[in-house]
């Protein structure tokens, strides 16, 4: 592999390069104008010299934002604040839920088991609208209507799915002679669940979590739905954000980089684990 | 399937006990998921039915109607024809971008290491989120790509405003956020496979050009399937990006299915068409997710006979 051409490697850093910035660009643009007052955002042609404000971030804090109108009272720190609620217990309820499950699943293969994990798997694929919109109905009949905990059950479309299906494959992998002589030492099946199984599979429990994190934070529809405002998370209030007409585009882009930050930094720390849950086993390596 | 066999009979747990417990433990799961079958079973009801919400009185069962109406109605044909070029479009796109950059990062080094943490990022970006930050950049008074496209000299490039670039612009934060997806499918599916037929290609002087189209394609077949079909059934749903875009416009220029369903629920309070609309939607879903599973199931099959 050592004999490529000055030129390849020229190629080969030119196309990187342009990868790096078509793929980064945005992100490291919409951070620039969160640091900008509008008049430096609204300068043609545009230009990277400016002097950094955090007047964007200090406003979206205080829930005070200008406007064209005067002062404006948004509370985005609440959507934020939904946001880690939502996606929290989420992925909690969902790891209680879906863990015993998925070991079930790979261990026993008991009658219907195959169809039922089925079932579970095609939720993932099924167009959302077609349950939440009946359920919107029923919620309202319910109670359940615009509460954390209707939603958090709503949730479990998203991350019950990919625990079970990902942790499951994990399970799997752990040759079942282990769990077998722990067995016959005398101990419950409750106990080689909890002794050997859950620590062997912990890397797949912790990739399946964090990608049920992820997408219950990014997650658009569900709350789109089925909150009014003071329930919804992130993706839902910055939309409210951008056609409310008149905001300071810098505050909108503050706004922006407050929601996108928790993932991408969650993605940072633990990328090894993504990049394992997102080939969603179907490659190990 | 690999799935082991039961437990061998251990002394300390009773047979019952020992055929209820997957039931048990799986039990939960389930309940929490038949709470969400029923919502399933209503749409599939409501699609049969009659049924604005501002003519309560009209309601009425009306059977196959609104999905024979769907033959003769130009909107239906509009959605079809949307949502099936939007999805044909991304996931092309994205496979041969996924598949070229996967490529070039295929060796293991620093810098490519790098380059693929770099290319996470999109995707842990939220898809509705994309669509804000890409509706700032194309704003026609500060975007910096309207300001691009005026320096290539189109003076009046409009992005999603205008019905000719609409589809364009939400076609371009789809391959933003999701190429990477294909990318890292791709490369793992790369780096698994066996470094034999290439050296031995190396060695009869096959060109590069030709190892590619003879082996390295044929070999990783099966993760370009996997992955198209995975993005296929997303893209073919999709509506944040689109909604937090346009909300299906200009005019009906995108309004994919679950778009137009939305807008039917709750605009235009016509919830028999809308629960037909997804019906249909799920239906081809439905059928592209069963080709998914089988695939997706021979090639963990395989990853794991390899290993």
């Amino acid at each position: 592999m050592d004999h490529r051409s000055a030129l390849e490697r020229i190629l080969r850093a030119i196309a990187l390069t342009a990868i790096v910035v078509f793929f980064m660009f945005p992100i490291f643009w919409i951070v620039l104008m969160s640091l900008q007052t509008n008049e430096t955002i609204l300068r043609s042609p545009p230009s990277m010299s400016f002097v950094p404000t955090l007047k964007n971030y200090a406003a979206i804090i205080s829930g005070e934002l200008d406007s064209n109108a005067g002062t404006m009272s948004i509370h985005f720190m609440n959507n934020l604040l939904n946001s880690i609620l939502l996606s929290v217990f989420s992925v909690a309820l969902a790891l209680l839920l879906g863990v015993p499950a998925a070991y079930a699943f790979a261990r026993h293969k008991f009658r219907g088991s195959e169809d039922i994990a089925f079932t579970l798997l095609s939720f993932r694929f099924a167009p959302p609208l077609l349950v939440l919109l009946p359920l919107t109905l029923y919620f309202q009949a319910l109670g359940l209507a615009n509460t954390y905990l209707g939603l958090v059950w709503v949730y479990q479309l998203i991350c019950l799915p990919l625990i079970l299906w990902i942790v499951r494959g994990y399970f799997e992998d752990i040759s079942p002679d282990i769990e077998h002589a722990y067995r016959i030492a005398g101990h419950g099946w409750f106990a080689t669940f909890r002794k050997i199984a859950l620590p062997l599979a912990g890397p797949g429990i912790a990739a399946a979590g964090l990608l049920a994190f992820i997408f219950a934070w990014n997650n658009f529809v569900f709350a789109l739905v089925l909150a009014s405002a003071d329930k919804q998370p992130v993706t839902v209030g910055a939309l409210a954000f951008v056609t409310a007409s008149g905001i300071q585009y810098g505050q909108i882009a503050a706004a922006i980089v407050m929601s996108i930050a928790p993932t991408l930094l969650l993605a940072l720390w633990a990328q090894r684990y993504l990049v394992e849950g997102l080939s969603l086993g179907a490659v190990k390596g | 399937m690999s799935v082991q066999a039961d437990m061998p009979v251990l002394r300390r747990s009773s047979r019952l006990s020992r055929t209820l417990l997957p039931y048990l433990l799986s039990l939960p799961a389930l309940l929490v998921c038949i709470g969400i079958l029923i919502p399933f079973v209503t749409a599939i009801y409501y699609s049969l039915q009659r049924y604005r919400m501002s003519q309560p009185w009209n309601r009425g069962m009306n059977w196959g109607e609104n999905y024979l109406n769907f033959f003769t109605d130009p909107g239906f044909w509009n959605t079809l024809k949307v949502s099936l070029v939007y999805a044909g479009l991304t996931v092309g796109i994205e496979l041969v971008l996924g598949l070229a950059i996967a490529l070039l990062l295929q060796r293991r080094s620093r810098v490519n290491n790098f380059v693929s943490i770099m290319l996470l990022m999109p995707l842990m970006t939220a898809p509705a989120l994309a669509a804000l930050m890409f509706k700032l950049m194309t704003n026609p008074n500060f975007g910096i790509l309207s300001y691009f496209m005026q320096l290539l000299g189109f003076h009046d490039f409009r992005w999603a405003s205008s019905p000719n670039t609409a589809l364009l612009t939400v076609i371009l934060v789809d391959v933003w956020v999701y190429t990477p997806f294909i990318m890292i499918l791709l490369l793992a599916g790369l780096r698994s496979l066996p470094t034999q037929p290439f050296e031995a290609a190396a060695l009869d002087g096959v060109p590069r050009f030709e190892q590619f189209w003879r082996i390295t394609l044929p070999m990783l077949s099966p993760y370009i399937l996997t992955a198209a079909l995975f993005r296929l059934l997303d893209s073919i749903q999709q509506f944040d990006i689109i909604y937090a875009m346009t909300q299906g416009g200009p005019g009906n220029r995108l309004m994919v299915f679950q778009v137009e369903a939305y807008l039917n629920f709750f605009q235009s309070t016509n919830v028999g068409r809308s629960a037909a609309l997804l019906m249909i939607l799920w239906a081809i879903t439905y059928a592209l997710s069963n080709v998914f599973v089988k695939n997706w199931l021979r090639l963990r099959e395989r990853a794991k006979g390899g290993a």
